[in-house]
């Protein structure tokens, strides 16, 4: 049974097809990767499920309703959270208040006017917070500004931000890019530990030691179009994908 | 029809001061990437361009003319400003007739130099700063600026007539076949809106045909790429600058005739010219000229007695009254490019 | 205290000595003493501390928090004080229905122009509020002299209706704002040496509106509704991706802010029952914006310093003229003293706004984070030294203070 499902979406930016009749199902309690090579069409997709973009024609259904027409809070509400390519994060507060904030919009909805009691006084959110960061490792910083982060610190954080909200289906956007070995792997281990908590997830990814590592079911986007989908040991022998990737250096 | 067609006559010299000073707001937003709230005190600084060399040509000392005497029989003594013995009385009269189109010549160094200390000294540590703090920094200067126009030549209108051969009206309904004494329009506004056309057409020409402006307009496009080719961009925003303080400059002295220069004719303008801007869109230059004349005709035509029997106060609220639905309906403007300023 | 953190109580009970004391503290100099003329604790000068500090206290709730910029706040200010004279003139010079109406019909046109103004954000956004206020300032000057009296400016008169009170005393004048009986022109004088300390009714009534507005905004930046501002001001991009809706908090924020400037323009009417048109004028919101910034925006109590240094200049420095400086530079020989006059001169008096013009660009150049900021840097340098001679002896490491 598909929690995400994608029908016959298609996008265009002026007279570039950036997504051609894409299709995609995607079941409850696993972990999809799509892959591609550069400018496939992936972010542009994921864009879609968020309520960055519009598809032109098609239909985006989570968990029996539709995403398009909707703004990305009402989206996030439904139980999709996204972390992007280059990490979203409120720069300007601390950490332990980026964490809590996704809390609160998960407890309080999209509005909620509470002027009067202070944060501080709500214990339950912040050690929910706090664990999150432990989790991340992040916790020692805690009170520190979350725009002083390395830029790999500020990925796991978007990570915390994510989770504590407890998603139904979490998007994933390069979540290695550009960090080292040591880190890659600490985040494969944190995203094992997410999945077998049983959240789905989307993963958008360059580094197939990721992908093959968490991976259930892998979709290869080429040219706005789906031109594989199937599990991890049948997508490393199939001629098509070599050829999408040039000659297959990648796999 | 006459009447309409006095009506944008009337708008036109209004919407010339709106255009060049928005033109000028452009090319520093588009350029430079900053708001620039002090740009209605270079208009400003510009008509005092105009007075100083107004008084400059009047200075004049005392001589005792031993041919007229006062009522009790000394000889009277006259004020003879020092251009008359210097080219003879007539000439000399001529020249100080003349002061505000030759402050052209005079106020253009002015405001280059202005133009050019401003953007060194200040606007230059503000580009990488929010735009909020661009507008607070440049905003304190616009107070200093009048501020200083106002110790120096205090707080009243200074009136500064045009020359002579401009005082009075032309019959422009009798020109193009309407009844006599219709539609009349005064001279110098007629000056004034030809002044903006040349003005205007010489910056788009500047920036279409020589190599200067064609790296200026592609920087305004794509910053980027042009600092990679090795292209020493920031200079050329530099002088931009400069020429952008100096439309405004002169915008600012050819208009001395129409309305007497104050120290705070810059804030009035200014908060007009950026509603001028929004609508035209911000970073097109197009846009702005014409959403300047746009607006400076919508304006006369509200000012219409009929229209205000109708809708009292409109003339007062109707620039305001556009953009505000301009920016709602088509955030970027009349002719606004995409991605400038979206967020 | 109150729900506030030991921190948050220190400072509140800081503000509220500040306040009761000011007319003492304002007052440092004798009556007739060369420096008297630095005194502020006179009422008129007192009251405006609070009503602007109302003000920039509410401006800052929306600047300083989400930091959408506006440059028309003045325009809320103009018509709370529109709407309190008319409650006075209809039906009674208690100042409380007055100051009470301000708020609502302030907060009731902050909510559309907010609701309009925040479709847009950054410049455009600035230049919404511009017009709108533009617009209200055009208006009140020209077809909505019916209610705004035009150039004159909306006053009291003798045929106003009052229904709840009285048209006109017994001796036939218009009778005076009072709060349940305490006329706001009330003062008590207490001479002490060489002392005078006035003690205003209205500035008491002030000093207490504002101690209650200062709370509420210490428990707002406090809350999480406060802490979504700032997340807000932030990254606006990541809260609707975490699933919150922007626009209602801004607007929230926009409402208060708004509120707040009603309240201040009601205050002001309460001193001193009249409203023009030139109160909300684009300068006028160009000086709010000044106060929250010279103060500090974003923090609590730079808001209030911030409107006083701004009001306190605005008095005591364009009194200042050459007369009083060539008091001051006496003992200098007579041709440098001409001098140094001549270069203070276009500083004071009538130059007061060139200096305020000045100050103004430095704090935004040098200190962004306003005076606050500045205070902060130097407890911090200060802090530096004093720990730094106390460890230097044993090289322990500095600890946070």
């Amino acid at each position: 049974m598909s929690i995400l499902e994608v029908n016959n979406v298609n996008k265009n930016f002026g007279g570039l097809k950036a997504l051609n009749n894409v299709n995609l199902q995607v079941d409850a309690g696993t972990v999809h990767a799509i892959i591609g090579p550069n400018g496939a069409g992936k972010s542009t997709l994921l864009n879609c499920f968020v309520g960055r973009l519009e598809p032109d024609t098609g239909s985006v259904t989570f968990d029996g309703q539709s995403l398009l027409g909707i703004k990305p809070f009402q989206i996030n509400q439904l139980g999709v959270s996204r972390v992007f390519q280059t990490p979203e994060i409120f720069g300007a507060l601390t950490l332990i208040e980026n964490v809590m904030i996704p809390a609160f919009a998960k407890r309080d909805g999209a509005f909620h006017m509470e002027s009067w009691r202070s944060v501080a006084s709500e214990g339950d959110l912040h050690a929910q917070a706090m664990e999150m960061l432990s989790d991340v490792g992040l916790d020692a910083k805690a009170e520190e500004l979350a725009g002083q982060l390395s830029r790999g610190d500020k990925r796991r954080l978007e990570l915390a931000m994510c989770l504590v909200q407890n998603p139904k289906l979490l998007l994933l956007d390069e979540p290695t890019a550009g960090m080292s070995r040591g880190d890659t792997n600490n985040t494969i281990d944190l995203m094992k530990r997410i999945a077998q908590r049983g959240v789905t997830m989307v993963v958008i990814e360059h580094d197939m030691h990721v992908v093959f590592s968490l991976a259930e079911k892998i979709s290869v986007l080429a040219q706005g179009t789906v031109i594989v989908e199937d599990v991890p040991e049948k997508i490393k022998g199939d001629p098509r994908v070599q050829d999408a990737y040039l000659g297959g250096a990648h796999l | 029809m006459d009447a309409i067609i006095l009506q944008i006559l009337n708008g036109l010299d209004k919407g010339s001061a709106y255009a060049l000073i928005a033109l000028g707001l452009t090319l520093i937003f588009g350029t430079l990437g900053v708001v620039n709230f002090a740009h209605g005190a270079l208009f400003m600084i510009g008509a005092f361009c105009a007075v100083t060399l107004n008084r400059l040509l009047s200075l004049s000392h005392q001589v005792v003319d031993e041919t007229r005497t006062d009522f009790l029989g000394n000889p009277l003594r006259v004020d003879i400003p020092y251009v008359y013995e210097w080219f003879g009385p007539e000439v000399g009269a001529t020249i100080i007739d003349w002061s505000v189109p030759l402050a052209i010549l005079f106020a253009i160094p002015i405001m280059i130099l202005i133009g050019l200390a401003m953007e060194r000294g200040l606007i230059k540590h503000f580009y990488k700063r929010p735009h909020a703090d661009q507008i607070l920094v440049t905003f304190g200067l616009a107070i200093v600026l009048q501020e200083i126009i106002k110790a120096f030549y205090g707080a009243n209108p200074i009136p500064t007539p045009a020359p002579e051969a401009f005082v009075g009206s032309f019959d422009f309904g009798a020109l193009i076949g309407f009844d006599p004494l219709t539609i009349m329009y005064p001279y110098w506004r007629l000056v004034y809106f030809s002044f903006a056309i040349i003005i205007i057409a010489a910056v788009f020409a500047f920036l279409r045909y020589t190599t200067f402006g064609m790296v200026v307009r592609a920087g305004m496009a794509d910053r980027e790429t042009v600092g990679l080719l090795g292209i020493n961009i920031d200079k050329r925003f530099t002088i931009m600058f400069a020429i952008a303080a100096c439309v405004a400059g002169l915008a600012g002295v050819m208009y001395t005739p129409i309305l007497s220069p104050n120290y705070n004719m810059g804030m009035n303008f200014l908060v007009l010219s950026f509603v001028v801007v929004v609508v035209g869109g911000m970073g097109s230059l197009p846009g702005a000229v014409a959403a300047g004349f746009l607006l400076g005709i919508l304006e006369s035509f509200a000012s219409r007695a009929e229209v205000i029997d109708i809708i009292p106060g409109i003339n007062q609220v109707i620039i305001y009254l556009v953009a505000i639905i301009v920016l709602l309906t088509r955030p970027r403007g009349l002719l606004g490019r995409k991605g400038v300023m979206e967020e | 205290m109150l729900g506030l953190n030991r921190k948050d109580s220190g400072l509140f009970l800081l503000v509220i000595c500040l306040t009761a004391l000011a007319p003492f503290l304002l007052n440092p100099f004798p009556e007739g003493s060369e420096l008297a003329q630095f005194n502020a604790g006179y009422p008129d000068l007192m009251q405006r501390f609070m009503i602007f500090g109302i003000f920039a206290i509410g401006f800052n709730i929306l600047f300083g928090l989400t930091g959408y910029l506006s440059f028309g706040h003045a325009a809320f200010l103009g018509v709370g004080s529109y709407a309190g004279v008319w409650m006075m003139k209809l039906l009674t010079v208690n100042v409380v229905p007055a100051i009470i109406m301000s708020v609502i019909v302030a907060g009731l046109f902050s909510l559309i122009v907010g609701f309009i103004s925040l479709r847009r954000s950054g410049i455009y956004f600035s230049i919404l509020t511009l017009a709108f206020a533009q617009m209200s300032f055009a208006l009140a000057y020209s077809v909505l002299t019916p209610i705004t009296n035009g150039e004159t400016g909306l006053q009291l008169s003798l045929n106003d209706p009052r229904i709840l009170g009285i048209s006109q005393t017994v001796d036939g004048s218009i009778p005076a704002a009072n709060f349940f009986g305490i006329e706001m022109r009330d003062s008590l004088e207490l001479a002490m040496g060489g002392w005078l300390f006035t003690f205003n009714a209205g500035y008491y009534l002030a000093a207490i509106v504002m101690l209650i507005s200062f709370y509420i905004a210490i428990r707002i930046f406090r809350s999480p509704f406060g802490m979504m501002l700032r997340a807000v001001k932030s990254n606006q991009q990541r809260m609707s991706y975490t699933g919150l809706n922007t626009r209602p908090y801004a607007l929230t924020a926009f409402v208060i802010s708004g509120m707040y400037a009603g309240l201040a323009g009601g205050l002001m009417v309460a001193m001193d029952p009249l409203a023009g048109a030139e109160r909300m004028y684009w300068t006028a919101s160009g000086e709010v914006v000044l106060m929250t910034i010279l103060g500090g925006a974003g923090t609590l109590l730079g808001p209030i310093i911030g409107a006083s240094a701004i009001k306190y200049f605005e008095n005591i420095f364009s009194k200042i003229n050459d007369t009083v400086l060539h008091g001051w530079f006496s003992f200098m020989p007579d041709g440098l003293q001409d001098f140094v006059v001549a270069i203070i001169h276009p500083f004071i008096g009538k130059g007061w706004h060139l200096t305020l013009g000045l100050m103004f660009m430095l704090v935004v150049i040098f200190l962004p984070g306003g005076l606050m900021e500045g205070i902060n840097r130097l407890r911090i340098w200060f802090g530096k030294r004093i720990n730094g001679r106390q460890q230097t002896p044993d090289h322990a490491p500095a600890t946070s203070s």
